[in-house]
């Protein structure tokens, strides 16, 4: 009897064990570490902050000439 | 320079969400996994056009009181803007459903009450193009423009929230709140709300003072 609980215990464990390390494994959700980590996310932030730019200095132009017509009239 | 510091202001933000939207750190989820970022791009856009439209609703009521067309002005031209940013919402919402639920457009209570919004917006123009008295115009207008926020805020704020819905935030579905546990999304997401909105307002202040300039130049 004690023989037997005790295969018991060692199996339990083991099915436990097993459980702890797949649960490890289970939560690892695919993301772009890769690109992040050889830098070349960098590229896509500075393109996108060059386009914002672009669109910020044209409507700046346009507040100038606004304001230049509105000073004439 | 110093009347300025909004739009400055406005740029800074805005290029603050755009570093750290692609670089900072975001909850791993299944599915959404790095499109969770559209959060600070996507979302914004709505929060952006809602601020507007409660902004044009104020100057409808202020045209209402005080019969100023300039106040009228104003209400029209945040409404363009914020129709603009709804666009931009809708069509940037519809690009993510397609890969996260898998279809551009599916019969969601969200989704048909914001396409149900932007309709009712779209008779607000239709309504001001079809009147030629500028005063009648202008009143007529600014009690449709009420109704029109009423609905606004039944269609995208309260309906949804009442039924069954895929879209985050609706029908018992957790916001991004739920997953952002340590704060990480918030300090872009806010940032990028007001940057966004002072952007837009920068938009509606130059169709304002062009239309301004029309009315001098026909006076």
């Amino acid at each position: 009897m004690l023989k037997m609980s005790k295969y018991w215990l060692g199996f339990c464990a083991m099915l436990f064990s097993g459980m702890l390390t797949a649960q490890q494994q289970m939560p690892k959700v695919e993301m772009a570490d890769a690109m992040r980590e050889n830098g070349k996310i960098y590229v896509v932030v500075a393109i996108l902050c060059v386009i914002f730019i672009g669109i910020v200095l044209y409507l700046i132009s346009i507040d100038r000439k606004l304001k230049k017509l509105e000073k004439e009239s | 320079m110093i009347k300025h510091w909004w739009k400055a202001l406005g740029v800074l933000l805005v290029i603050y969400t755009i570093v750290l939207g692609f670089i900072g750190e975001v909850p791993r989820l299944p599915i959404l996994n790095e499109t969770i970022r559209n959060l600070y791009f996507h979302v914004t856009m709505w929060f952006t056009m809602v601020i507007l439209m409660t902004a044009s609703l104020v100057y409808s009521v202020k045209y209402l009181r005080n019969g100023d067309l300039t106040s009228d002005l104003k209400g029209k031209e945040l409404a363009v803007s914020g129709f603009f940013m709804a666009s931009l919402g809708l069509i940037t919402g519809s690009l993510w459903a397609r890969f996260t639920w898998g279809t551009f457009w599916t019969n969601d209570p969200k989704l048909n009450g914001t396409a149900v919004t932007l309709l009712i917006y779209l008779a607000y123009f239709v309504l001001r193009g079809s009147v030629d008295d500028p005063q009648k115009r202008g009143r007529l207008s600014a009690v449709y423009n009420i109704f029109a926020y009423v609905m606004m805020i039944v269609f995208i704020g309260i309906l949804p929230r009442l039924t069954d819905s895929l879209h985050p935030g609706n029908g018992g579905n957790p916001g991004f709140g739920g997953y952002d546990l340590d704060g990480t999304m918030r300090v872009v997401f806010y940032p990028a709300v007001i940057g966004w909105t002072l952007i837009a307002l920068w938009i509606t202040n130059l169709k304002i003072r062009y239309q301004k300039l029309l009315w001098k130049k026909d006076a």
